[in-house]
């Protein structure tokens, strides 16, 4: 299946956040939702993250957060990455704008490798000097006791046109030796922003990158819930730390 | 290309201070992870499948830009890679349109390469790309640490060498300037790089935890095929653009390195 | 003191325990007001070594670096110099120019001597308790070095050490170079080697003393 998800942020001259676009396909399917505490930020769940990606599917998400705006997205659960039959790869592209001044908060549920798996979700995230963002990624190796097919979450980050992260998390059997890499679960968080690179007190598993004013939070566990106390304890203390996050509240499937 | 001279290159007797980088192993063992053969084994592959093959790719990447192209219509039996002369370097800095350039900036299919620079722009690229997938500073500046002590060896050894990456490189941007200033070409730098990462990481073990050296070298001449077939890979990629260059992360070694860092007492410096 | 040259290095070396560490704190103690001088310590304790001479209170943090050396003491001061000399070049781009770097090796056995690419002399030290049979079994060590410290003699007579035995056996070892009997727990203390390394110094070099060619970097001829 082929399907595409648009999203367009913009200041909307009032403090706030806009939706100017807001535009999905099945199962790729954008729902605003509130965000109270923050009333300059708009924010948008992707409802159908849970069915898929299924082998064969090729999806789009594309994010424009304009100058000035504020963009929150989340998944409501996490993402099961599952085969199909015949067997076929999947993908999930995500490319996203961010610009001066803008924010952007993606922090989706993490992405399960179901056994038999072929799924490549690429992200190219390009930052303007100035711009904010949270960039969160997760993966678990299998449901319950289940070994993991192949997944691999290819990330590039640029601000200011200079890659200041690229690195690719990548499980299942043509990651020879992973489970001695990650672990069976793992994470990132990623803070770009003035607070990213001056965040005190040190915290081991916070590391202030070489090229920007960023930090990457990593964490590994035996399943999710470790690692996403992890990152929101390496995120403690910093404008990154997420009010609304619930450790660990992700739904199996 | 001479094979004893990568031999040389390769040697972990080089005098290059590999003897005192661990590659994490020493974190490992001290968190439990590595303890006997098997969970070394582990270790290693998984190490070699993702730090180990993005050092191969850019040791390949950096001998290729300070090396010529092979030239198709050459005469026959001239087709490695030959170092790229003072001279020539000197050309292609002052920006001269000379057939060099032209060579350097197309590949062998006469394409130009999609980030045509120089081949200081494209090493210094190539470093900005290394810190880019080395979210631990322990970790950079372990990888710098090596870098400047392979090129006090290198500039001893081949006093020739060219260096446009400043004293302190990552360890694979290093590799390739050795590689380069030895006659040896991408896939021998990118072996270089990644044999080196396996058999440091190896012998620390051995060191560490008192494990049968026999069984240790056995382990390694099993993962020598894949040294190969890395290797070759990273040689096919050495003209790509450094963002798609291979950029496995390995999250427990950025964790690991960034612990052993506040160790009081460490036996490796990484 | 030394305009034009850059420090004289000496290597302490030596098994463990034989009182290396003590005797860098008196070189230190004896030398400090008078010479610009660092430290760069391999102690395979990496931090031990250092914190032993910052709490005798003889060199302040900044004049101390410690190397580690991979479970391998004797292959960083004879092998593979080059986290040694990174060690030093750090030093002396840090702090300015130095009159003398004392390198200490971890503690090894009788066959570790230092690289003449990372020290100008060495110094080699056991102890009587080592037994007084050390001097007669040589090795590089004990044979070679620029000055044997034959060190902790106040301990002699504890351990049944005779003395006359070791001098004989050290001078049938090293022929004309030189050895001392120590005893840091009384005077004179460091002295006589404090002299012995305060004569390097002013002592013109035999071979010049060039700074190594740091890494390369060129940006072609």
């Amino acid at each position: 299946m082929r399907a595409e998800a648009r999203l367009v942020a913009e200041a909307d001259g009032r403090g706030g956040t806009r939706l100017s676009t807001v535009y999905g396909e099945p199962p790729l399917l954008p729902r605003r939702t509130g965000h109270h505490q923050n009333p300059t930020a708009a924010e948008v769940h992707l409802v159908g993250g849970a069915a898929g990606p299924l082998g064969g599917d090729d999806l789009r998400i594309d994010i424009t957060v304009a100058p000035g705006a504020h963009l929150v997205v989340r998944t409501i659960a996490a993402s099961l990455a599952q085969p199909s039959h015949p067997p076929a790869p999947s993908t999930l592209t995500i490319t996203a704008k961010v610009g001066t001044g803008a924010t952007l908060d993606w922090l989706p549920e993490p992405t399960v490798a179901v056994a038999g798996c072929d799924h490549l979700s690429r992200s190219i995230v390009d930052l303007a000097d100035g711009a904010t963002l949270r960039w969160r990624e997760e993966l678990v190796a299998g449901r319950h006791a289940e070994p993991p097919g192949d997944l691999r979450l290819e990330t590039t980050v640029r601000y200011a046109g200079r890659t200041i992260l690229r690195h690719d998390l990548a499980i299942g059997p043509r990651a020879k030796g992973w489970h001695a890499m990650l672990g069976r679960a793992a994470g990132t968080l990623l803070l770009v922003g003035p607070e990213a690179a001056t965040a005190e007190p040190k915290i081991i598993n916070r590391m202030p990158l070489a090229n920007g004013p960023a930090a990457l939070i990593s964490a590994t566990g035996p399943d999710a819930r470790t690692v996403r106390t992890a990152l929101d304890e390496g995120a403690a203390n910093t404008r990154a730390h997420d009010p609304d996050a619930k450790p660990g509240n992700w739904r199996k499937g | 290309m001479s094979l004893s001279t990568l031999l040389v290159l390769a040697d972990g007797r080089l005098p290059a201070g590999a003897h005192a980088h661990s590659g994490g192993v020493e974190a490992a063992v001290a968190a439990g992870r590595i303890h006997d053969l098997p969970t070394l084994e582990s270790f290693l592959v998984g190490r070699t499948s993702t730090s180990g093959t993005a050092a191969a790719a850019f040791a390949a990447a950096s001998c290729r830009a300070l090396t010529t192209r092979p030239v198709p219509h050459a005469r026959s039996g001239d087709i490695e890679a030959a170092p790229l002369d003072r001279a020539r370097l000197t050309a292609l800095d002052n920006g001269a349109r000379s057939a060099a350039r032209v060579e350097s900036l197309t590949d062998h299919r006469g394409a130009l390469r999609d980030d045509s620079v120089r081949p200081a722009e494209r090493i210094t690229a190539l470093d900005d790309g290394i810190d880019a997938r080395t979210a631990s500073p322990a970790l950079r500046a372990a990888s710098r640490a090596q870098g400047r002590a392979l090129l006090r060896a290198v500039a001893r050894i081949w006093p020739a060498a060219v260096n446009p990456a400043g004293p302190n490189p990552h360890h694979p941007i290093a590799t390739g300037i050795a590689a380069a200033a030895a006659g040896l070409g991408p896939r021998e730098a990118a072996l270089t790089a990644v044999y080196g990462g396996l058999t440091g990481a190896a012998s620390a073990a051995v060191r560490l935890l008192g494990l049968d050296p026999y069984t240790v070298h056995a382990l390694i001449a099993r993962l020598a095929p894949e040294c190969d077939r890395v290797a070759a890979d990273a040689a096919a990629r050495a003209d790509d653009p450094v963002d798609d260059l291979p950029a496995g992360s390995a999250i427990l070694l950025d964790l690991d390195a960034e612990r052993h860092a506040t160790w009081e007492v460490r036996l490796f410096a990484s | 003191m030394r305009p034009d040259k850059r420090a004289v290095r000496i290597g302490i070396g030596g098994p463990v325990g034989s009182g290396k560490t003590a005797l860098v704190a008196a070189l230190c103690r004896a030398l400090a007001t008078e010479l610009r001088l660092a430290v760069v310590t391999n102690d395979i304790y990496t931090t031990e070594d250092a914190d032993f001479l910052r709490r005798a209170g003889v060199l302040p943090d900044d004049r101390i670096r410690a190397v580690e050396t991979g479970c391998c003491p004797h292959t960083a001061i004879r092998d593979d110099i080059s986290a040694n000399l990174d060690a030093v070049e750090e030093l002396e781009e840090r702090l300015g120019a130095l009159d003398l770097i004392l390198v200490e090796s971890g503690g090894d056995n009788l066959t570790a001597t230092f690289s003449k690419g990372l020290v100008d002399h060495q110094i080699f030290v056991v102890d009587v308790a080592g037994g007084d049979k050390v001097p007669r079994k040589g090795g590089p060590g004990v044979t070679t070095a620029d000055l044997l410290v034959i060190n902790k003699t106040d301990l002699a007579p504890l351990v049944g050490a005779d003395l006359g035995v070791m001098a004989r056996d050290a001078q049938a070892r090293r022929g004309d170079l030189p050895t001392v009997f120590l005893s840091l727990v009384g005077e004179p203390g460091a002295a006589p080697v404090a002299d012995w390394v305060r004569d390097r110094v002013a002592e013109p070099a035999s071979t010049p003393r060039h700074h190594e060619p740091t890494p390369a970097h060129t940006h072609g001829p």
